[in-house]
């Protein structure tokens, strides 16, 4: 399609307008995470990492942070079991009712979160479950698994059935041919799905405020502090270390997988 | 070949013979998870909506009743909160769409490649970004003593005064949702092949008759699953309206979380979450018709 010179200078101006919009707000935190003073003020006149210090040895945060790796790594383990089986489950198999399936992993997606959680909260107070690590890890595992799901059934459709078929036909078991075959195909994608999961999960608020009851993972904490409006330049510090443990997991991610499956189903 | 070796074998040759059989083990862990946790949590919730609680005792009451939808219904604090929060997702869902769809455009078809890398690898700081640390940060540019009036002040202009207002959360929800929309269209985009965009002006259309009759009916699904996430995120969110919003900014996640969390009538904010179930599947179900799960 040929464009005319002055249609394709309006759509860069809005492409790079729209990027610096997205940006500049994470930028304002960044700077304000560095001043000295108590109250935010513009500009900063004294820059210091005052604030992250105090937020370190925070007690309160520590624990939080604490319980929110937690959460993180075993949400992500079962997401990364149960994703990646059902992956190939609809992939490999043909069979009554895969539709319902597909829709059934992106519900706790496409409905609101604040019903995945309420949902939750209701189950477990007709079963009297009473709030604990448990149940934070079962409602981020619920929705991470869509996550791992994606990025391997992405990798599955792109890889070629004949593979197998030959590792089979030259004697290999299921097992073998899962082991050197099959893995080291789809390794990448399920190591980058993985990453995102962790990532989402850590981040997580609004399921989570329904299934952590007392506790405080990091979000919830930030959440607290800043309807309290007390320790404001603290929650500076600790949003902008949260965005930067978010990022590793994140850059990691794309690097490995080039990029695909990082935008769909994203929460959230 | 040992004994095992020769087990395994057979064993892995009776598992190939029977697909059933290895599609069964492989799908029954996910499929029990989702059934046993998150179906069944739906269904105690959905039931849920139908109890009160004691205002006494605060316990629930497990005896079937209509009050919950009956409230909902005739109060009119209700249906205004309802419609509220329907004008927002809706006014959201249009604004991103209105920037998403040429940035994903000249994303995907128009900036060359390196320039394209450099944009998208630029766009997973913002898409991936803490929630609430974006959140955060438009408190401290939009309150009274924030970046904006600041800026404002300097360069002259009348100040706007949007903080805690609609028009902060119409601002905030379409900044904190635009990636979501951007992800699937531009998805989309790039599923167009290049041929026929030839094809069509070598057939003599020209630019905007090729976006109106090729370009956009094949995007078509990827703006409406991109919607899906602006209004399912609308719908649900209860923090944004907390910490952005004003008096005026009861949308149906705050009311759930009030009557949930502060509240302690669980029944109530099942009764509220139903509704919002009730949006989305009609919703979702038009989203069926356009043909956009496969974008999802």
């Amino acid at each position: 399609m040929k464009l005319s010179f002055p249609t394709r200078m309006a759509l860069a101006v809005l492409a790079v307008a729209v990027v610096l919009f997205l940006f500049a707000p994470l930028l304002v935190i960044i700077y304000f995470a560095f001043g000295k003073s108590n109250v935010q003020t513009f500009p900063i006149h004294h820059f210091t990492t005052y604030w992250f210090g105090v937020a370190w040895n925070d007690p309160a945060v520590r624990g939080a942070l604490w319980l929110s790796l937690k959460a993180g790594f075993f949400a992500t383990a079962i997401a990364l079991i149960l994703g990646t089986l059902v992956a190939f489950g609809i992939h490999r198999f043909k069979f009554f009712g895969r539709d319902t399936i597909s829709l059934l992993l992106v519900l706790p997606i496409a409905l609101p979160g604040i019903v995945t959680g309420l949902a939750l909260q209701s189950a477990f107070n007709l079963a009297g479950i009473p709030f604990s690590l448990y149940t934070i890890i079962i409602g981020h595992a619920t929705f991470c698994i869509v996550v791992v799901f994606n990025n391997v059934i992405a990798r599955l459709r792109r890889t070629s059935m004949t593979l197998i078929e030959a590792s089979a036909d030259l004697g290999a078991t299921p097992l073998q041919t899962f082991r050197l075959v099959t893995m080291p195909t789809l390794s990448t994608a399920i190591v980058a799905g993985a990453l995102l999961a962790f990532a989402l999960s850590f981040d997580e608020v609004i399921v989570t405020t329904f299934t952590a009851g007392a506790q405080n993972t990091l979000p919830l904490w930030i959440f607290g502090a800043i309807r309290l409006g007390q320790q404001l330049p603290e929650v500076n510090a600790v949003v902008v270390g949260v965005i930067a443990l978010t990022m590793v997991p994140i850059v990691i991610a794309a690097r490995i997988s080039g990029g695909e499956g990082l935008g769909g189903s994203t929460r959230l | 070949m040992s004994v095992r070796a020769g087990f395994r074998q057979k064993a892995g040759a009776a598992l190939w013979r029977r697909p059933w059989l290895r599609g069964a083990l492989t799908l029954s862990p996910p499929l029990l998870w989702f059934l046993v946790i998150y179906l069944t949590s739906l269904v105690v919730m959905l039931i849920t909506a139908f109890f009160s609680v004691n205002s006494l005792t605060g316990n629930v009451v497990y005896q079937w009743t209509w009050s919950n939808f009956s409230q909902i219904f005739t109060q009119s604090v209700y249906g205004s909160i309802i419609l509220r929060t329907l004008l927002m997702a809706i006014l959201v869902t249009i604004t991103d769409a209105l920037f998403a769809l040429p940035f994903a455009f000249y994303l995907a078809k128009v900036a060359g490649r390196r320039w394209r890398q450099l944009l998208l690898s630029l766009l997973l700081m913002p898409l991936w970004a803490s929630y609430l640390a974006k959140v955060y940060a438009w408190i401290n540019i939009l309150s009274n003593k924030g970046v904006l009036p600041d800026l404002e002040s300097h360069l002259g202009l009348p100040l706007t005064h949007i903080a805690y207002t609609n028009t902060a959360m119409w601002i905030v929800f379409s900044y904190l949702w635009l990636p979501f929309m951007i992800v699937p269209i531009y998805g989309a985009f790039e599923r167009v092949p290049n041929s026929l965009l030839e094809a069509s002006s070598d057939l003599g259309a020209g630019s905007w008759q090729t976006f109106r009759w090729v370009i956009l009916p094949m995007v078509l699904p990827g703006i409406v699953a991109g919607s899906i996430f602006t209004f399912s995120l609308t719908l649900g969110d209860f923090i944004t309206p907390l910490l952005i919003g004003g008096s005026s900014s009861n949308f149906i996640g705050n009311a759930i979380y009030d009557s949930a969390i502060n509240g302690g009538n669980l029944p109530f904010a099942a009764a509220l979450a139903f509704v919002s179930i009730a949006i989305m599947a009609v919703y979702l179900l038009l989203a069926k018709f356009a043909g956009a799960f496969e974008a999802l």
